[in-house]
């Protein structure tokens, strides 16, 4: 039986909602039906996807106006003779289709300062309680769909506001962090507060809301990371206590050193400090999509085109994980 | 074979399409029925906060949530529990010290902040429609900001939740009425949404950094943690208990009906 589809077509210079009828099978998601179109009538229609499972988080586009991932939105969820539209994320620039640019996602990832173990720990011998990294582990589920970081509106209606908010994505991760019982990094809360924009949420639940994993991303995450705020920076109990006793896990919270920094600059060791890169374009401006007309044959070096190796032993970013040095020395 | 790929970074626009919003189910429906609800809901207390009559039933002991603890001139006999420090006057509430505070603590709630910044303030009035506002700061700065003191308002309503306690106690002299229950009712709802605070869960264990060293604080939090779950019901059901409870003590008071006594 055929449906009704509309479909956004074009790029960043314009585009507009297409009309399709479309065939539809019993037990089919919406992905099912952009795959069937780039069979059958559009070759060219530009979709992201790879698990079709619900867990690799690619195929993030806009349902009727609701963000949702392609291959989780039943086609049995909709009426018989209702019209479908399917839109890229608003949120992000498009690239072409229903694909888009999430690379300020990867910016703000970058931005974060990683896991730190505490000093004279080596790898291999963490050792938690389950109970202590519980609330970590809920986090973990993330798939990176970045619905929620679509959906949410400081960004999504106000875009002036992304270079101050890095969004719910970045919120869970900084609470995942920061409720680890083996990170050592102690001024995650004054960072979420000052680089992230923790401030600028409004807790209206629109990331929770859409989250295909079902994470508790307002409840779990932002609201106690906005409480630890308070403990550090709004509270005048809880300093006057810090002050005092001199006790918890408080006394350990300096001034936050690492604003909006990334790699080796933000004390994280064995990362790399190369600045990320856009592919490399020809003469037009446009992607090769052909190894016969590259410069260069087989995949794309993910290190760069222009690096060899074997490297000189001096340009290695490589810090050996010695568990009697403290991390980020 | 030529490509029409651009360049990843390289167009920074977004996806033209006109409509702010393409979403197609009853997105207004849930912020209206907010609306309506908490603006119901502030019409009556209003009114009855400042009606100074009918809020305190002598032979069964019955006050209102709205008027306790009785402070002014106005509280007579057993309703000033608490002596009668402030003079009558009709912009003061019988309840002056109390009431600012459990305002303060539904106004920071994290609930009720979703709930009027959604349906009041449309910031947005649903998921991926559109903020009404051309500028947001969201929280960052005043007056906003001061939502961060929700944890001050949560103290004091817990001890606001004591006192309520006390009145249902103290009514309990007089045998057994509808009343009492209803009172009792309202305040088991009055302590499951304070208990369930998101403040709440922090201050009982969600500030740790490890569970394992506090167990008993452990406990507590993840109790909290189940009765958070519910704070949004709990939110709208406190509502309800407080207006039901006022509304028969009014009803008792004014003598529109008597109360069904079970004992006595």
């Amino acid at each position: 039986m055929k449906r009704r589809f509309r479909v956004w077509r074009g790029d960043a210079s314009g585009g507009d909602l297409r009309d399709f009828d479309v065939e539809v099978n019993e037990g089919e998601v919406v992905l099912d039906i952009i795959h069937r179109l780039q069979a059958t009538e559009t070759p060219d229609l530009a979709c992201r996807w790879n698990c079709k499972a619900g867990k690799c988080g690619s195929c993030s586009m806009e349902i009727n106006g609701k963000p949702r991932l392609g291959c989780m939105t039943r086609m049995s969820t909709f009426e018989e003779n209702e019209t479908i539209t399917i839109t890229p994320i608003r949120t992000f620039p498009v690239i072409r289709d229903l694909v888009t640019d999430v690379s300020f996602n990867y910016e703000k990832a970058r931005e974060t300062p990683a896991f730190a173990p505490p000093a004279g720990v080596a790898p291999g011998e963490y050792r938690m309680q389950q109970v202590d990294v519980e609330r970590s582990q809920e986090f973990r589920k993330c798939i990176e769909c970045f619905l929620c970081q679509n959906t949410c509106h400081v960004i999504r209606d106000h875009d002036e506001n992304k270079p101050a908010f890095s969004g719910p994505r970045y919120f869970i991760r900084a609470a995942e962090l920061d409720m680890h019982p083996l990170d050592s990094l102690e001024d995650r809360k004054e960072y979420a507060q000052s680089s992230q924009g923790l401030g600028f949420c409004n807790i209206t639940k629109c990331c929770t809301e859409v989250c295909p994993e079902h994470i508790k991303i307002t409840d779990n995450a932002i609201i106690p990371m906005k409480e630890r705020v308070v403990d550090r920076r709004y509270d005048p109990l809880v300093w006057l206590g810090r002050k005092i006793f001199r006790r918890d896990q408080l006394e350990n919270m300096a001034p936050s050193s690492t604003v909006g920094v990334a790699g080796t600059s933000g004390g994280v060791p064995n990362s790399s400090v190369r600045p990320p890169e856009n592919a490399p374009t020809g003469p037009d401006g446009h992607l090769d999509v052909s190894e016969l007309l590259a410069p260069q044959q087989g995949g794309m070096s993910p290190f760069g085109d222009d690096m060899t190796f074997p490297m000189a032993p001096e340009q290695v970013t490589y810090h050996h994980p010695d568990p009697d040095r403290p991390a980020g020395h | 074979m030529t490509t029409t790929a651009t360049t990843p970074g390289g167009g920074k626009a977004r996806a033209a399409i006109a409509a702010r919003t393409l979403r197609t189910d009853r997105w207004w429906l849930a912020p209206l029925v907010t609306f309506i609800g908490l603006g119901a809901w502030v019409t009556y207390a209003t009114v009855r906060v400042f009606m100074h009559d009918w809020f305190f039933v002598p032979e069964y002991h019955y006050l209102t949530p709205f008027y306790s603890p009785c402070i002014t001139d106005l509280c007579t006999g057993e309703a000033a529990m608490f002596g009668t420090p402030l003079p009558s006057f009709f912009l003061l509430p019988e309840a002056a010290f109390t009431l600012p505070f459990l305002l303060l603590f539904r106004l920071t709630c994290y609930y009720y902040r979703k709930a009027y910044y959604r349906a009041f303030w449309l910031s947005p009035p649903a998921c991926a429609v559109p903020d009404g506002h051309k500028s947001y700061s969201g929280e960052t700065r005043f007056p906003l900001i001061f939502q961060n003191a929700h944890r001050y308002a949560f103290y004091a309503a817990v001890i606001i939740s004591v006192i309520n306690t006390w009145d249902a106690v103290v009514a309990q002299k007089t045998g057994l009425g509808l009343g009492n229950i209803i009172l009792w009712v309202n305040v088991i709802m009055l302590w499951a949404y304070t208990l369930s605070c998101h403040s709440c869960r922090h201050i009982a264990g969600g500030r740790l950094k490890h569970f394992s060293k506090h167990p008993v604080r452990y406990r507590f939090w993840t109790f909290v943690s189940k009765l958070n779950t519910r704070h949004m019901q709990l939110a709208w059901i406190t509502l309800g208990t407080l207006a039901l409870t006022d509304f028969y003590i009014m009803g008792l008071a004014a003598d529109w009906f008597n109360d069904l006594r079970i004992i006595n």
